[in-house]
């Protein structure tokens, strides 16, 4: 899988504003324009070839649905006529292009096994697993801000050490092991939580967040340990560079400096980062969903797939998909709009 | 050498060498039901106690241990195998069409969330750990393309690069002989952590039951089975869990150590 941790550079200058007047403004405009319409035209390439792949892995599977769901014993008349009815006796070419197509305008057909549209299963899902992903990345950024710029600021003391030893150790463990340690502290002995399941929204927002923290919280360590660090090292480079010092020569205490040059400038790689992490809690949810027994997209995927119940596994893999291809096209595009350097590459 | 290689080298070792004595022996034979001794915690008998079959539960770490390395290190083998001729290609003919065709092709391999696409593939070609190791190994090849071309464009710029240009070597013959060489560290450096993601990675597809099958002991198999159990015989969730922790820290500190003892000047923004 990926490295952890994209590759950010590690300069980033203050950015300064070289333009006042409209008209003076009109090129950084426009720039902005080209690199955004660059991006989207591949963020559009992405999603096509993500679609054909996703289609042709899902045509290779072995066994036709039709007769898994009839059994071994059906008449040829009733398979034909319930692969009609699935939309199966078309050309293959023919049924990407009803599944794309229906996917635009959020027909996500039929589910093999239940008989009811993809789309409902999905959105009912998506009210467990999208809370759940937002819950973790927001309990990840809130540790991991504190912790990096405590560190950042006591390089090389004991304080520092601790917290890097901390993030080494959890960027180790198995997001859904210490699911496993946390139901077994929180859950069978203290009783503060259930071990599993969801309440369900419909009994309070404190009731449905009370059964998602556990989860959330066995999601957002391993990833604040990762973020923490990139707070950390970003943090360090901005104070090496001239205008920090520059901060101290005209009178600022250290925690002024700190505090109005240093982190404001740090985030931007930060931001990169936490993006990035919003796919790896989508897919980590994926496999906490199992521990804590989360009707999420998670079980969705496992079930229908020991269902084969294909098109639901298809669209719940596109969707996925696409949630993390936008999100990291929405990243690059904020990152392009407070750093204009970045516009003339790529 | 720093503190971090010497215990990441020790902790690598130890779990290499367990997987390979497994080959030899093992306490018990992994997977000799012995009903009777079912769920003993860890005693003088059995180090790590035994599971609900009565199973030693050091004898399968041991074996487990196999597993994980077997699938991680094939798959950052897939990784290299793949990832590195593509960047030295992307390289040697760099801002041609084919260098753009390879890093647009990277980027979209890194745009899918990798464990979602090694769940589809497990789900659909089977679970086992063949599939386990394609579908960890495909997500490692856009990491050795892009960390080798990013290396490889720099080396092309030096003196002496244009000086085996001048005595008539061809791109590939440069990039074999000259510019492989000097990303080799770098190469180590970045095949230790995707060993380590890797061994994370194996563990999560086979807890969910899309690894190595059974018998074929393998951690996270083994958190699984654990998982109804915790509450009485929290041993089984804890052992293995604390095996995939030693090993992966292991990994990324020696990965650590030797980034910077390899060459200090390597500053991989890996926080």
């Amino acid at each position: 899988m990926h490295s952890l941790v994209p590759q950010v550079s590690p300069v980033f200058l203050p950015v300064e504003r070289s333009c006042w007047t409209r008209s003076a403004c009109a090129p950084n405009v426009a720039s902005m324009l080209r690199y955004a319409l660059k991006r989207l035209i591949s963020l559009m390439i992405s999603l096509a070839v993500a679609s054909v792949v996703i289609f042709a892995v899902i045509e290779v599977a072995p066994g036709d649905p039709a007769s898994f769901m009839l059994g071994v014993n059906a008449q040829e008349d009733t398979l034909a006529a319930l692969r009609a009815e699935l939309g199966l006796d078309v050309s293959k070419v023919q049924r990407y292009f009803n599944w794309i197509g229906g996917m635009v305008v959020g027909d996500f057909g039929t589910s093999y096994t239940y008989r009811t549209p993809v789309s409902q299963m999905i959105a009912d899902r998506l009210w467990v697993s999208l809370p759940l992903a937002l819950y973790a990345l927001t309990l990840s950024t809130a540790i991991a801000f504190p912790v990096g710029i405590y560190a950042a600021a006591r390089r090389g003391k004991p304080g520092d050490l601790t917290v890097m030893g901390a993030t080494q150790l959890g960027i180790a463990v198995p997001n859904f092991w210490f699911a496993m340690m946390l139901v077994l502290i929180f859950a069978i002995n203290l009783r503060w939580f259930n071990a599993g399941g969801f309440a369900g929204w419909d009994k309070g927002v404190w009731t449905g967040l009370h059964s998602l923290t556990l989860p959330a919280i066995a999601l957002a360590l391993p990833q604040a340990a990762i973020l923490a660090r990139v707070m950390r090292s970003s943090l360090l480079d901005i104070l090496g560079e001239d205008f920090m010092r520059t901060a101290r020569a005209k009178g600022l205490s250290r925690r002024q400096a700190l505090w109005r040059h240093g982190v404001r400038n740090a985030l931007i790689p930060v931001l990169t980062i936490i993006g990035l992490q919003f796919s790896f809690l989508l897919a980590g949810s994926i496999i906490i969903e199992q521990v804590f027994y989360l009707p999420g997209l998670g079980r969705l995927v496992f079930q229908a797939i020991s269902a084969r119940d294909l098109i639901v596994v298809e669209s719940v893999v596109m969707l996925l998909v696409f949630a993390v291809i936008t999100v990291n096209f929405l990243v690059d595009l904020a990152y392009a709009a407070v750093d204009p350097r970045l516009r003339s590459r790529t | 050498m720093s503190r971090n290689l010497i215990l990441g080298a020790c902790l690598s070792s130890l779990v290499v060498l367990a997987a390979l004595v497994s080959f030899v022996w093992t306490p018990y034979d992994y997977a000799a039901l012995n009903i009777p001794d079912k769920l003993q915690p860890p005693n003088a008998q059995h180090w790590f106690g035994t599971d609900h079959f009565g199973r030693d539960m050091f004898s399968m770490i041991m074996v487990g241990a196999r597993t994980s390395i077997a699938v991680a290190l094939v798959a950052v083998g897939i990784g290299m195998a793949l990832g590195v001729p593509l960047g030295l290609t992307a390289a040697a003919r760099k801002e041609s069409w084919l260098d753009e065709l390879i890093m647009r092709g990277n980027d979209l391999v890194f745009a899918f969330p990798s464990l979602v696409i090694a769940i589809l593939i497990t789900a659909v070609f089977g679970a086992g750990a063949i599939n386990a190791i394609i579908a960890i190994g495909i997500f490692n090849i856009p990491v050795f393309a892009r960390i080798t071309r990013g290396a490889a464009l720099s080396l092309w710029e030096r003196e002496f690069i244009l000086a085996a240009r001048v005595s008539g070597k061809g791109a590939a013959r440069i990039s074999a002989e000259h510019i492989l060489p000097n990303v080799a560290n770098l190469l180590i450096v970045q095949g230790t952590i995707q060993f380590s993601l890797g061994i994370l990675a194996e563990a999560g597809l086979s807890y969910v039951g899309l690894g190595a099958q059974p018998p074929t002991p393998s951690w996270g198999r083994m958190l699984a089975d654990a998982q109804t159990m915790v509450s009485f015989a929290p041993h089984l969730a804890l052992i293995p869990g604390l095996a995939i922790i030693v090993t992966v820290l292991g990994l990324n500190l020696l990965g650590d150590g030797l980034r910077d003892w390899l060459d200090p000047r390597i500053r991989v923004a890996r926080a």
